[in-house]
């Protein structure tokens, strides 16, 4: 059991309490409290919880992480931080889980638009973000929530007001310049009546991507830091409001990473998810969205896993209302030892009638020691509901490598193209232009490209 | 161009070639003619060097060369093109960019360089106007979505950009409504040369009245059992395949 880890956490909490933000506040306080006596008692999620069953998280009770207190804009490479910065978008920077307004863009903000960090944000409007930190993610649904809202250092808060569309994209680059430490963010993201926003969330730690840009040198790269981020976002889109969340994950190869991403849509609203799962040891997300009364929401994700990467994709769709629908597609490529986990819940309430709900995972398995568990459950309390799912886990289509062999292609670029193109498919969604080509580069840095050609795609 | 000479093939413990010969010179057109299940489509996939089958004896010597040693995209690059009789879908990659890397790998194959991007363009869509397609299917995925018909043409398409010395045609003609028929054998008369030889399997005189072949067999059981001129076709046509099965039985 996790409680000796717990405790050791627990016991370290004093020390850093005062120097979290919003301790002046009463309700954050008893927040707080109430997650680190929550945290104290369950501990990180066991194998035991249904929720935990494929992903054992006991690795990272091996350390005590360390939230960075101290920390300059000075220890981060600008020019490797730009290359990490999405064109023409507003990016608040959060070095070791706190935020930087030197390196942050954040000018040019439309009037009565809100893009700051979670620690101003409990500054200057705290009454404003009072009825929804903590309202769309429990502390009480497993550890890793309970020891976030306890913990939580910095974050993101964006609110658009009604009516507004945001042209730009905002993004928050989240950046671990050390080893051993903890980044512990909380984000809130309000997208009110009828505007419009899109949001990127960049992980990245500077070793990884360092090294690999550093040819030559061997002896930097492989100097992976061992960290642990644990990123809770609630969103909250309301009436008519649409809101487009990207996640690129490409934390360090051995990071642990949990991301929860709760998500609630009021009537009519359009919210749209691509998750980009390709970096860490030991990686989980959590995905929850709650649909309102004809919402919609699509759900995309692809996650990469080479060498012994474990990488867990949680969602679950609630269907409260009726005539909402909902889209989901998750893709894995899985190789060396690497294991996916993907779980799809949908639940369809008994007042959501005329639910549309379609669930799909696709898994490519390119080594013999690779292995997915893929779960997809349909709990359906409506009887008049259109809903589908289906889950495929294999290999290359021998019948498409020969077709593309007799096309000229050699064997190995067959595999590669094959492999190349289903992953793609994902990647091709992302309507950002900057953005779509970084997560391109990152999948053409994942898996063997000899024979893919870049400049022909 | 292609000698083969009492080849055996077999699937597992399954006997499907026994013992076939042929011999097709450069610039001849032989039509194969069979009941389902003869054999036809395991001929073409040998040939072209699918996975899945074992040679159990006899020989395909090709140019000059043994056939069956060489892997499935050394023999396409040496000029065999397979048309199937299912194309199959590659979903994600476009078109385009298979027949750019199917032809720049021929070129390198014989020592070339890279296709110039301009006269690719130029020659693709020369292609597509001869096949009279819609230059849209080139950037869409590989026969993805494509109906019966749209595959075929695609698949003369490519064998029309990439020119090769051996056309083996597995059922072309079949999906093809009239129209199509006509424009697709068109194309292939076009790609007709002194050092060009097609291989087409069909079921159906109506193909052969677009495009004359020099020789037809029948293949059944897994053998060659009678071999003749253009005008075989017609008499398979008016009485279909048991008296030849017959005639050998
Ligand atoms: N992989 C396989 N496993 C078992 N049997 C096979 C396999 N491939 C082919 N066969 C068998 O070999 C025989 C010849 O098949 P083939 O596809 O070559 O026939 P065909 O002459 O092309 O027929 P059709 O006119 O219907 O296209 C058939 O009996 C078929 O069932
Ligand atoms: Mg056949």
């Amino acid at each position: 059991m996790t409680t000796s880890t717990a405790s050791r956490y627990a016991a370290e909490y004093p020390l850093i309490a005062a120097a979290l933000p919003g301790q002046t506040l009463p309700w954050l306080r008893h927040l707080r409290s109430a997650a680190l006596e929550q945290f104290s008692l369950q501990g990180f999620p066991s194998p035991r919880e249904e929720e935990w069953r494929y992903t054992n998280v006991s690795g990272i009770e091996k350390k005590l992480f360390s939230p960075s207190l101290a920390l300059t804009a000075d220890d981060v490479d600008a020019e490797w931080l730009n290359e990490h910065k999405i064109a023409d978008a507003w990016v608040l920077v959060l070095v070791n889980g706190r935020f930087s307004s030197e390196l942050s863009v954040l000018a040019d903000l439309p009037v009565g638009v809100s893009v700051m960090s979670m620690a101003d944000a409990l500054n200057t409007q705290a009454e404003k973000l009072e009825p929804y930190l903590g309202s769309a993610a429990s502390h009480l649904e497993h550890g890793f929530i309970a020891f976030n809202a306890a913990w939580f250092t910095d974050g993101l808060f964006v609110h658009v007001p009604s009516k507004l569309v945001l042209e730009r994209p905002i993004q928050v680059l989240h950046i671990v310049t050390g080893a051993d430490v903890m980044t512990v963010t909380r984000s809130v993201i309000i997208v009110e009546e009828s505007a419009e926003a899109k949001v990127i969330e960049t992980y990245i730690s500077r070793d990884g991507v360092y090294a690999a840009s550093q040819s030559g040198t061997d002896s930097t790269a492989g100097v992976a830091n061992a960290y642990l981020t644990a990123a809770v976002t609630e969103i909250f889109v309301e009436l008519n409001a649409d809101l487009t969340l990207y996640k690129m994950q490409s934390e360090s190869e051995k990071a642990y990473h949990f991301g929860g991403s709760y998500i609630i849509q009021n009537r009519d609203a359009r919210f749209t998810h691509h998750n980009f799962a390709f970096g860490g040891l030991l990686s989980r997300n959590d995905i929850h969205v709650d649909l309102g009364y004809a919402s919609e929401c699509e759900l995309n994700g692809l996650y990469l896993g080479t060498k012994r990467q474990h990488i867990d994709n949680h969602t679950r769709i609630k269907h409260l209302k009726a005539h909402a629908i909902s889209r989901e597609l998750y893709k894995g490529v899985l190789d060396g030892r690497a294991r996916g986990v993907f779980q799809g819940r949908v639940i369809v309430a008994e007042d959501a009638q005329k639910t549309d709900s379609q669930m799909n995972n696709r898994n490519l398995l390119l080594s013999d020691d690779a292995e997915v568990d893929t779960k997809p459950q349909l709990e359906i309390y409506a009887d008049d509901v259109k809903c589908a799912h289906g889950v495929t886990v294999g290999q290359l289509d021998e019948k498409s490598i020969f077709y593309l062999q007799s096309r000229c292609v050699d064997q190995e670029t067959a595999r590669n193209m094959l492999t190349f193109a289903f992953a793609n498919e994902m990647v091709d969604k992302i309507k950002i232009k900057s953005l779509h080509d970084k997560v391109l580069e990152q999948v053409l840095i994942r898996f063997p490209q000899e024979g893919v050609n870049k400049e022909w795609l | 161009m292609l000698q083969i000479k009492n080849l055996h093939v077999s699937v597992g413990d399954k006997p499907i070639l026994k013992g076939i010969n042929l011999e097709i010179k450069p610039g001849e057109i032989h039509a194969i003619m069979g009941p389902n299940g003869s054999g036809k489509s395991t001929l073409s996939h040998v040939l072209s060097g699918k996975g899945g089958y074992t040679v159990t004896g006899g020989s395909a010597t090709y140019q000059g060369k043994d056939l069956l040693d060489m892997a499935p995209e050394i023999r396409a690059r040496e000029g065999v093109f397979l048309a199937f009789q299912y194309p199959v879908e590659i979903s994600g990659v476009s078109n385009i960019y298979l027949l750019k890397a199917a032809l720049n790998s021929i070129r390198k194959h014989q020592g070339e360089p890279e296709v110039d991007a301009m006269d690719f363009l130029t020659l693709v869509k020369d292609k597509v106007r001869l096949l009279e397609m819609d230059e849209k299917f080139l950037y869409r995925a590989v026969n993805e979505g494509f109906s019966g018909g749209e595959k075929k043409r695609n698949e003369i398409l490519q064998m029309a950009i990439l020119e090769p010395k051996l056309c083996i045609m597995d059922e072309t003609d079949s999906g093809l409504d009239i129209d199509a028929l006509k424009i697709v054998s068109e194309g292939v008369n076009s790609l007709r040369s002194p050092e060009r030889s097609f291989v087409m399997v069909t079921h159906y005189q109506r193909l052969l009245d677009y495009i004359k072949p020099d020789k037809v067999h029948v293949l059944a059981h897994g053998q060659i059992v009678k071999s003749g001129g253009a005008e075989l076709a017609l008499e398979l046509e008016e009485k279909g395949y048991s008296w030849v099965e017959e005639a050998v039985a």
